[in-house]
């Protein structure tokens, strides 16, 4: 598509200096981008194995592999890795640190020595949970409910916790940064409704960051003082309030679901304009439907406690709220699918992750309404219809989304494309691996099989060996973008500067782009996603547009 | 109400039918989402496919009156499962006045059950077929979950507490229960068994071996009398704490104008804070039990102030423990 003839620019942020030093000592934001990049797939990784032994270990209704104890450990240290130290971090660090300040036309953050102090505090709490995690395991699960965090559990829990707290400070720091960049950073010309829907949705998810972090850390210092020191805040024998502790974790960790899935959503609201080459349809709803997530996400928390014994006014007003939420969801949806009418749409591989994208969040989203509506929670609550539901929603999403941002933007990254039949290919073996690994669990929750069990009734085998082995297909999955994306970073084809072509201000300079960013400060002069007045794309306006354009 | 489905598990509560029409109901709502858009995508993908390299799209940037369509369209929707959902909730919520009381307490890693006149199970549970059952869940350590996949429904079992959960079986039979609430290392093997009985049956089972175990209204009158409680509580109301009799059910006024229903969950505080809720005229004079007490001798407490009613508690089967409340 690109002239053939593509070279790399002479000098460029990936050989601008040499050195192990110019890496850990870089404030370049796309370096730290970078930094991310390769330690939030070692976690994905760590994650993944976990993932792996699990799915092996339910192949069989007694439990093939490992003793209950270990099996609890697994799941725990599985949730962790890949929540705290994979997902949150992944989109909004890796590809909103490199692209945030390319979008809006900045050299840099606001503050890129914090940007890189964030990247080394992530470093400590993830080392911390990598010691918790060699040094006794840890079998909470995820959500660490007391009293069974707090008192209960022999597993390595305060230095897990203290991984997460200090992790917290990452996510606060680069939240701030972001916020201050896209306030005060925009290039002339780059009014709020020209932003890249990528950047409106990192601004809503830092929201989150700055306003819900602060708490889920320290609640968990309190169960860890709670651990240590006895003190008595959730603890009924102490006087404390166990399910006090569950309002306080899920004030943040349900607005960490939007955490994980705006910024997806930005990503996909950034290709399918592309791929479709016409404005995305709805700019404004889009963009205020990011907000409105991140701000309603805020008073749902309580429907994850309907069965807990909260009052029956408590989950009548949770349950309406959460429906709430679901509307601005509902509308990206639409929007998305109405950008394809009368578009010239293309097959490339990010498009394909988009409409991945759409499928699985369609599948999770929808059912996210099944666990809101209060009657029918009661049955499917805690089972693993919720486990299908939230990885629909945080794998299918997010990591759907997340991957195919790093194939949309790859070329801008790394100034190389990769090999686009195998990568369409792993995009499809993604997609029908993940159904296949997770769409059995619906079932199996709706049959009453409860998670979190180290062994099950025998009835539930055949859905499980379906389950594990959608797994080992979704695995190949992820592995061969890992494998050709490193690939192409030196053997891959020279990109150009604009290879899709895209209308983003990352796209008008070099791939990749020099450390400063832009040879001169750009000017904005025309509207988000506009490819009519486009000349400098060297695109053709459609021969028929007066017979069915319509607007 | 509705036949078996595949992919549904065994209805035997009065709660299945319910949950399982709701069910239903999402799923044709989402199920005609989902194909309505993957029909949209493919068809506009086969239909829009770019044809020539340097083609682009007809620029169209979006349509109020389809935006205020599928804003209110889905709100529609999302209002009647709201609305339905909370009909079957609050239905859950509220046990019927005339329940079967028993009390289910949860340790790591069993179910101990006790029935109304005192019969004790471990990892069982027998109940009549057609009657009203109320469970009242404690727990003597970490959360825990009571789940009867088959009727439908599950409760959390908090620690410090009582959550009280109810059913009414449908149909005779052995019904699995779980731990639904991840508790650590034997989490999984928290599971035992609902049996549902034809009533006679259930009669029988109940005084089968009733003389093995201690009546709990019998052991509650021992306690109370033990821990001096009949000291401060007269019966005649002329004590420095207020009479029991026929307490419970009842409305009770307390000091700071409001009132509470007197059940199981506040007789249970009134033991271990008793400062938490003062009755209007008495005074905070009362010693906390906290820590003196177990869940079992707890439950054997309320158990007599229960049967200090206008009518004694028979200890036998179905139709026993009426609770007074109309």
């Amino acid at each position: 598509m690109q002239p053939p003839d593509q070279k790399l620019p002479e000098t460029h942020y990936l050989n601008a200096t040499y050195g192990i030093r110019s890496w850990l000592l870089t404030t370049d934001h796309k370096r730290i981008a970078l930094l991310y990049l390769a330690s939030v797939t070692f976690f994905f990784f760590v994650g993944g194995i976990f993932a792996t032994l699990i799915r092996i270990h339910l192949l069989t209704p007694e439990g093939y592999l490992v003793t209950p104890e270990t099996y609890n450990k697994l799941f725990t240290m599985h949730g962790v890795a890949m929540i705290f130290f994979f997902l949150i971090p992944s989109i909004p660090a890796v590809l909103g640190n490199f692209l945030i300040p390319l979008m809006i036309g900045a050299k840099d953050v606001a503050f890129p020595k914090l940007n890189l102090l964030s990247w080394y505090l992530y470093i400590t709490g993830g080392c911390f949970a990598l010691y918790a995690f060699s040094t006794g395991g840890l079998d909470t699960g995820w959500t660490f409910y007391t009293p069974l965090s707090s008192v209960y559990s022999n597993s390595a829990v305060a230095p897990a916790i203290i991984g997460i707290f200090i992790n917290g400070f990452s996510s606060i720091l680069t939240g701030m940064n972001f916020v201050v960049t896209i306030h005060t950073m925009r290039a002339p010309g780059m009014t709020w409704f020209r932003l890249p829907l990528f950047v409106w949705a990192q601004y809503a998810t830092s929201i989150i960051f700055i306003l819900g972090t602060p708490v889920i850390a320290i609640t968990l210092l309190l169960a860890a003082l709670e651990r240590v020191l006895h003190l008595g805040f959730f603890n009924p024998a102490l006087g404390g309030d166990p399910i006090l502790f569950q309002h306080l974790f899920w004030f943040y960790s349900h607005p960490a679901v939007y955490i994980m899935i705006l910024p997806a959503m930005g990503v996909v609201s950034e290709i399918i304009p592309t791929f479709a080459r016409k404005p995305i349809f709805g700019y404004a709803f889009i963009a205020g439907s990011s907000i409105a997530i991140a701000v309603i996400g805020f008073v749902v928390w309580a429907h994850h406690m309907f069965l807990t014994g909260e009052s029956t006014y408590s989950a009548l007003a949770f349950s309406l709220l959460s429906y709430l939420v679901a509307i601005p969801s509902a509308i990206k949806v639409f929007n998305w699918t109405s950008t394809l009418y009368k578009g010239s749409i293309s097959f490339d591989t990010p498009m394909l992750y988009a409409f991945g994208f759409i499928g699985l969040f369609l599948v999770g989203g929808l059912t996210g309404l099944f666990l809101a509506c209060l009657g029918l929670d009661i049955h499917i609550h805690d089972t693993y219809f919720v486990v299908a539901h939230f990885h629909y929603i945080m794998v299918g999403g997010a990591v759907m989304g997340y991957v195919g941002g790093l194939h949309f933007w790859w070329p801008k990254i790394t100034g190389k494309l990769y090999p686009e039949f195998l990568a369409r290919a792993a995009a499809i073996i993604l997609f029908i691996g993940f159904n296949l690994t997770f769409f059995p669990q619906f079932v199996l929750g709706y049959l009453g099989m409860p998670r979190r069990y180290h062994n099950y009734p025998p009835e539930f085998q055949v859905l499980n060996v379906m389950s594990t082995a959608g797994a080992s297909i979704l695995a190949l999955g992820y592995l061969l973008p890992m494998i050709y994306l490193t690939w192409a970073m030196r053997y891959g084809k020279v990109a150009g500067p604009n290879p899709w072509p895209a209308t983003g201000l990352e796209w008008k300079t070099a791939s990749p782009p020099p450390t400063e960013n832009f040879d001169v400060t750009p000017q904005v002069d025309w509207e988000p996603y506009d490819y009519k007045n486009r000349p400098d794309l060297g695109l053709v306006p459609p021969a028929l547009a007066p017979a069915h354009g319509d607007d | 109400m509705q036949a078996q489905l595949p992919f549904y598990p065994e209805q035997a509560s009065n709660f299945a039918p319910n949950v399982d029409s709701l069910m239903t109901f999402l799923i044709l709502v989402s199920v005609f989402f989902s194909v309505a858009i993957t029909v949209a995508i493919i068809y506009f993908f086969w239909k829009y496919r770019r044809q020539q390299q340097h083609e682009i799209g007809v620029p169209i940037h979006g349509d109020l009156r389809l935006e205020t369509a599928w804003i209110v369209i889905p709100s529609i929707l999302a209002l009647a499962m709201f609305s339905w959902g909370a009909v079957v909730y609050v239905d859950y919520r509220h046990a019927p006045s005339d329940t079967l009381d028993i009390y289910v307490s949860g340790k790591q890693w069993m179910w101990k059950i006790q029935q109304p006149n005192g019969r004790r199970e471990i990892n069982e549970l027998h109940v009549p077929v057609g009657r009203d059952v109320k469970l009242i869940l404690a727990s003597e350590d970490v959360i825990h979950d009571f789940f009867v996949p088959a009727f439908r429904v599950k409760m959390d079992v908090v620690p410090g507490r009582y959550n009280t959960m109810w059913f009414r079986p449908t149909r005779a039979g052995r019904y699995v229960f779980f731990c639904g609430q991840y508790c650590g290392t034997s989490h999984a093997n928290m599971i035992g068994w609902v049996t549902v009985m034809e009533p006679p049956d259930y009669a029988a089972w109940l005084s089968g071996s009733s003389n093995a175990d201690i009546n709990p209204v019998a052991a509650g009158e021992k306690l109370f009398a033990e821990k001096a409680c009949s000291s401060c509580h007269v019966s005649n109301g002329t004590g420095r704490a207020p009479s029991l009799n026929g307490v419970y059910g009842g409305t009770v006024k307390l000091a700071d104008g409001s009132t509470v229903t007197a059940d199981e969950t506040y007789i249970r505080e009134s033991l271990l804070a008793p400062n938490a809720k003062i009755v209007a005229g008495f005074q905070p004079v009362m010693q906390s039990f906290q820590g003196q007490l177990s869940e079992d001798q707890i439950q054997s407490l309320i158990a007599y102030i229960k049967s200090l009613q206008s009518q004694p508690v028979p200890a036998t089967g179905a139709g026993v423990v009426t609770t007074g409340k109309k």
